[in-house]
């Protein structure tokens, strides 16, 4: 167990190296002199070369990313630009939202996507599995954004029935918060309930061909107990790992999602950091999701270790 | 594609059977047709592509023209899907905003290819040390979310469609790059990679003419996947402000002005993304069905 952990961290590290240096390395895009692209709309030559040496512009390339790097293992991520704020402080403030959103989303898509796998799955070449087969590769092609447009013309603009817009911390009012995290939490995870439906789907089609879901009906069990007992619970292994590996997913989806419903979280940092050239926020949000990806990788291979008998032994 | 090359790579075959076995060619057409989802996605691509290169032909207004007198205006016999904030005729905008998802798509894809595909066959081929640094790089930019990083990369290289493809094609190469790793690893231990380097073929011949070819079919059909997910993604990042620069259309740019108006002006939002979603459907089980008629296995 420990020798698997050690081993998986020690995969993770060059990776992770390496996703900080291709973060760095966006900031060689910049056209023209990078001290003046990040000082802004600031034209002032003291400023200018206050950046340059802050970011030690004068220095060889390597000699900058081991300034970066060092800055990144002692959580200096830099400073925004436009709130001069550390951006470390910036992300974790607006983790919080996205975290709920993601979470919320990932109810949604196991709700819809593994139900719809399982029926899928069992009435395999039936209606039911064409109906399920056909929506979940609507529910990949539907752009997020749109959907979420088209849910605040129907919902609530035609029907009035939820808020269009905005959002209210749980701590605020848990029953506001989860009326205006509806729509948005619908909307990001049917996107990710296609992806489980067709990985559910499979997953269950090769547990009911298996030998014991065969022994467990020689024994005269129930139908319903060997789907859902035998055959189900061992085609959840590869569902609890691909779902685990889709939160990363989630993270980019609800870029968009929070910008078509104005939620204050990572995905609206991004873009608003993108179009006030607020390039470290930009900088730190990549390395962010690329961090918790890998992390999230790692869980993924330790709950498949953890949820697969055959490996432990 | 592999229809040409595979006879030079395959085992021979005894003489009286040569008869009876159907060219690849032949039977990856035949089960392509019998195929009604693949037909049905084939048709959506054809007139995608035929929308959006006679758009200058089809459309009826001009797409930037603004008309002040028409602001706004529901559906009707002038102007069929209506008219945006500034008075531009939708449709208009809808069939010339079919050209920028079309590039978007299909040159983000070939920037992938170049960009993936080379890594991929190097990662494979040498193995070792090359396959684990080309690796560990395949890994890093798989980690982070494609849309993040699409965006992350306009960001730096700046608002524009040119920009965004670019930036959706460095973003999806390492899909390619992956995929590309896989195939030669399963294609180089093969006697005719075997036989071609006994009679002296160098490495770069070796790649070129006997890897490349054998696994071009799931590179194609990964392809094709993944111009369905460019479309979304240039649409995505013009929606965010990121891609087409107005006043040229683009269906994520007119949704991102539709949004503004969900209330005055709703038939603003519906057509784009009712577009955006039955181009990547098609792409979508077009991408399905050429992987089921290519798939040897399949009879």
């Amino acid at each position: 167990m420990f020798a698997f952990i050690f081993r998986r961290v020690l995969i993770a590290v060059p990776t992770l190296l390496l996703i900080s240096l291709m973060v760095f390395s966006l900031q060689l895009l910049l056209p023209g002199d990078p001290a003046l692209a990040l000082a802004g709309e600031e034209r002032d030559p003291a400023v200018i070369e206050a950046i340059r040496e802050q970011y030690h512009l004068n220095d060889p390339m390597i000699v900058q990313y081991g300034h970066w790097l060092a800055g990144v293992f002692t959580g200096d991520w830099g400073i925004s630009l436009r709130n001069q704020m550390a951006v470390t402080d910036l992300l974790l403030s607006k983790l919080p939202v996205t975290l709920e959103l993601a979470i919320l989303a990932m109810l949604v898509a196991l709700a819809i996507g593994v139900t719809a796998g399982l029926v899928s799955a069992v009435k395999k070449g039936t209606r039911w599995d064409f109906g399920a087969n056909v929506i979940a590769l609507s529910g990949i092609s539907i752009p997020n954004f749109w959907l979420g447009i088209m849910l605040i013309l129907l919902v609530s603009v035609r029907w009035g029935l939820l808020p269009a817009s905005g959002y209210t911390s749980p701590l605020e009012s848990v029953s506001r918060n989860l009326e205006m995290m509806v729509m948005p939490a619908l909307v990001l995870g049917t996107a990710i309930a296609a992806i489980m439906m067709r990985h559910t789907r499979s997953a269950m089609i090769q547990a009911m061909q298996a030998d014991y879901v065969r022994t467990a009906r020689a024994k005269g069990l129930s139908e319903r107990v060997v789907i859902l007992k035998h055959a189900f619970r061992n085609a959840l292994v590869p569902v609890v790992t691909m779902g685990t590996l889709q939160f990363g997913e989630l993270l980019s989806g609800a870029v968009l999602t929070e910008q078509v419903f104005t939620i204050p979280g990572f995905g609206k940092l991004i873009v608003d950091a993108v179009f006030n050239r607020d390039y470290a926020v930009v900088q730190g949000v990549v390395l962010f999701t690329g961090t918790v990806f890998i992390v999230m990788n790692f869980i993924a291979d330790l709950l498949y270790f953890l949820l697969n008998p055959r490996l432990r032994t | 594609m592999s229809a040409t090359t595979q006879p030079m790579v395959q085992p021979p075959v005894a003489a009286p059977a040569m008869a009876a076995i159907e060219r690849p060619g032949a039977r990856v057409w035949r089960r392509f047709r019998h195929h009604p989802s693949a037909l049905l996605g084939g048709t959506l691509v054809l007139a995608f592509v035929i929308v959006a290169l006679g758009s200058p032909w089809l459309a009826p207004f001009d797409p930037a023209a603004n008309d002040w007198m028409a602001i706004r205006q529901a559906p009707s016999a002038a102007h069929w899907l209506g008219t945006d904030d500034v008075g531009r005729d939708v449709l208009s905008r809808l069939l010339y905003g079919a050209r920028a998802s079309l590039y978007a798509g299909v040159l983000s894809v070939v920037i992938a290819f170049i960009i993936g595909v080379p890594f991929g066959l190097l990662a494979g081929y040498y193995g070792g040390l090359v396959d684990a640094t080309i690796s560990r790089v395949i890994e890093a930019l798989l980690a982070c979310p494609f849309l993040i990083l699409a965006i992350a990369f306009s960001a730096f290289l700046g608002p524009s469609l040119t920009n965004a493809m670019i930036a959706i094609g460095i973003a999806a190469s390492p899909m390619f790059a992956r995929l590309t790793r896989g195939q030669v690893m399963a294609v180089k231990t093969e006697d005719y990679i075997e036989g071609a380097r006994a009679v002296g073929a160098s490495d770069l011949r070796i790649i070129s003419r006997y890897i490349l070819p054998n696994v071009f079919t799931p590179l194609l059909v990964q392809a094709t996947l993944t111009i369905a997910t460019a479309i979304i993604a240039e649409a995505s990042l013009s929606f965010l402000g990121l891609g087409q620069q107005p006043p040229a259309p683009s269906w994520g740019s007119m949704l991102d002005t539709a949004k503004n108006f969900i209330t005055q002006a709703p038939w603003m939002a519906v057509s784009p993304g009712v577009a955006i979603f039955i181009v990547v459907f098609g792409f979508n089980i077009l991408g399905d069905g050429l992987r089921d008629a290519l798939d040897p296995r399949e009879t």
